[in-house]
């Protein structure tokens, strides 16, 4: 119970609410890392979920190859993003942790990209070609639209993800929320370290909560369950 | 007659032996007069505490000691109590760290950031374990804060005063822990009133802030004194002229018994590395086996034969 109390002592003092270490920076960091970090991923995997996913091809070999980044450990990447961005004079800190998260965010997007894309039915895909819409027109006004839920979904497991690993970032002179974590343990102050804890949960829930209202909002209407 | 020039002969024959014998060992006529003990050097597992194990090591056998190396054993946790119970005889310390292991709650004595002071007292607590403290080298193994060459010259930085009155325009990089010890940012703002405009959390002496340093994020870093990365680098190490951290100056550790069985030669020698062991000294020797992956056999010879220690 003390450890609670300390707890709800260390988010409550004003102290830890201030300046360029408190936590409303930190948590802005970590969201501008955790954004930037999917949207690198979002550039990368969905062109190429788009085209698979409309064209049918080679679709096995790419989500395979992309499934390898969930295979490779994120702190390993991290060490080796290190090495690269400080030989690339990019400094500590947000690059090597860019580094370590893209691969962790890929594979959740491209996947769910390309099965949204393919499993649109098959029969409206045929219908729209029939009725003489170009293959772009078909991707962007029919397959786009009515995958547009689980291509979300796969964005959303993607961010949860990054969110929940972009605390690595501290071990490599980082900032946010992961600092509290790091500091926390190196300080022996495990009131930091669980606050830092909580708030990154906290994110991750957050983050959750907001891709599954937005993947609600945009079901065409014409799919909507009407209760 | 012919019997007379048969035992010229063999006085010749030993004669020539005898010869043969006194240029072999470097030590002259004792070489072979005593019989010199047998000596286990043992070392930690870091390459300076290897390096230094080969110094100590070389010398002897130059010498005519039959010497036999364990080196890489672990951390203080295992070497410590090798030495004690005999399965080393020999091996390199920090005296204030050392104090501090043997002596954890500080009754015999505890370390200070005088070396002197610090080897008194360490020789106090290494007495009932019957070891024997050795002089220490100028050459330390201890926090210290460096500054990039271009830092030092624009700002005209030698030493941790200097920092003072510009403290406030700088930014402090270290492990995370530093801004809350006595050894790092509290201390510097105890012993010098320096400042920092901020605080960057690195890691303990490691490569994060040896890039920080480089890639110009912090303007002071903490290193250990002792840390390759500064030769490297061009670092400055700045001088500790108020005396903030305690004496790790690095000594020899030797076993009573070994002494007892010998003349005094033993201490002599290894006193004699000691006192050419500077700071600048151990730090071209950790540059040249941690950066530029030279045979610490090799650079402990080199170095020997510089300082006219050995032959």
């Amino acid at each position: 119970m003390t450890a609670l109390g300390d707890l709800a002592r260390w988010l409550t003092d004003p102290a830890n609410w201030q300046g360029s270490h408190g936590i409303p920076v930190r948590v802005l960091e970590h969201i501008e890392l955790s954004g930037f970090s999917v949207l690198v991923a979002l550039v990368i995997a969905m062109p190429i979920a788009l085209y698979l996913g409309h064209t049918g091809r080679a679709g096995f070999v790419a989500i395979n190859v992309a499934n390898v980044g969930r295979a490779l450990p994120s702190l390993a990447l991290l060490a080796f993003g290190l090495v690269i961005a400080i030989s690339l004079g990019l400094g500590l800190g947000f690059w090597p942790t860019v580094f370590a998260l893209v691969p962790l965010a890929i594979p959740p997007i491209l996947t769910n990209s390309y099965v949204a894309i393919r499993e649109v039915d098959r029969d409206v895909v045929e219908a729209a070609r029939g009725m003489g819409l170009s293959e772009g027109q078909i991707l962007r006004s029919i397959e786009v639209p009515l995958g547009l839920p689980l291509m979300l979904a796969g964005i959303r497991t993607a961010a949860v993800n990054v969110v929940a690993t972009a605390t690595l970032g501290a071990l490599v002179a980082g900032g946010a929320l992961g600092r509290f974590i790091v500091d926390g343990l190196a300080l022996q102050e495990y009131d930091q370290l669980m606050a830092g804890a909580l708030l990154v949960a906290l994110l991750a829930v957050g983050t959750e909560v907001s891709f599954a209202a937005l993947e609600r909002a945009t079901v065409p209407a014409g799919m909507r369950v009407v209760r | 007659m012919k019997r007379g020039r048969t035992l010229f002969a063999a006085f010749l024959a030993i004669a020539v032996v005898a010869t043969a014998c006194g240029g072999a060992g470097s030590g002259g006529a004792t070489a072979t007069a005593v019989t010199r003990p047998d000596v286990i050097v043992g070392s930690t597992n870091f390459y300076e505490q290897i390096t230094l194990g080969e110094l100590y090591s070389q010398i002897l056998e130059a010498n005519g000691y039959k010497v036999t190396r364990k080196f890489n054993l672990g951390n203080r946790e295992i070497v410590e109590p090798a030495i004690e119970s005999g399965q080393i005889d020999v091996d390199a310390e920090y005296l204030a760290t050392l104090l501090a292991f043997v002596d954890k709650n500080g009754a015999i004595a505890k370390p200070t950031t005088d070396p002197k002071e610090t080897q008194t007292g360490l020789q106090k607590a290494l007495d009932p374990k019957s070891l024997t403290v050795l002089d220490p080298a100028a050459a330390t193994d201890q926090n210290g804060f460096v500054v990039t060459q271009a830092t030092a010259s624009s700002k005209s930085l030698k030493k941790l005063s200097d920092l003072a009155p510009i403290g406030n325009t700088l930014v402090l990089g270290g492990p995370p822990e530093c801004p809350q010890r006595p050894f790092c940012a509290v201390g510097l703002k105890n012993t010098y009133g320096i400042t920092f405009k901020d605080f960057r959390p690195l890691d303990a002496g490691g490569p994060l802030t040896v890039a920080a340093l480089d890639g110009k994020q912090i303007d002071v870093g903490l290193l250990f004194t002792s840390d390759p990365s500064i030769v490297a680098k061009n670092f400055v190490l700045l001088d500790d002229d108020k005396h903030l951290q305690l004496a790790d100056n690095i000594a020899p550790v030797v076993r009573n018994a070994l002494l007892q069985k010998d003349d005094g030669t033993l201490k002599r020698l290894l006193n004699s590395i000691s006192a050419k062991l500077s700071q600048t000294e151990l730090n071209d020797m950790n540059k040249q086996v941690a950066v530029d992956k030279a045979d610490s056999k090799a650079v402990a010879a080199a170095w020997l034969k510089k300082q006219g220690l050995i032959k």
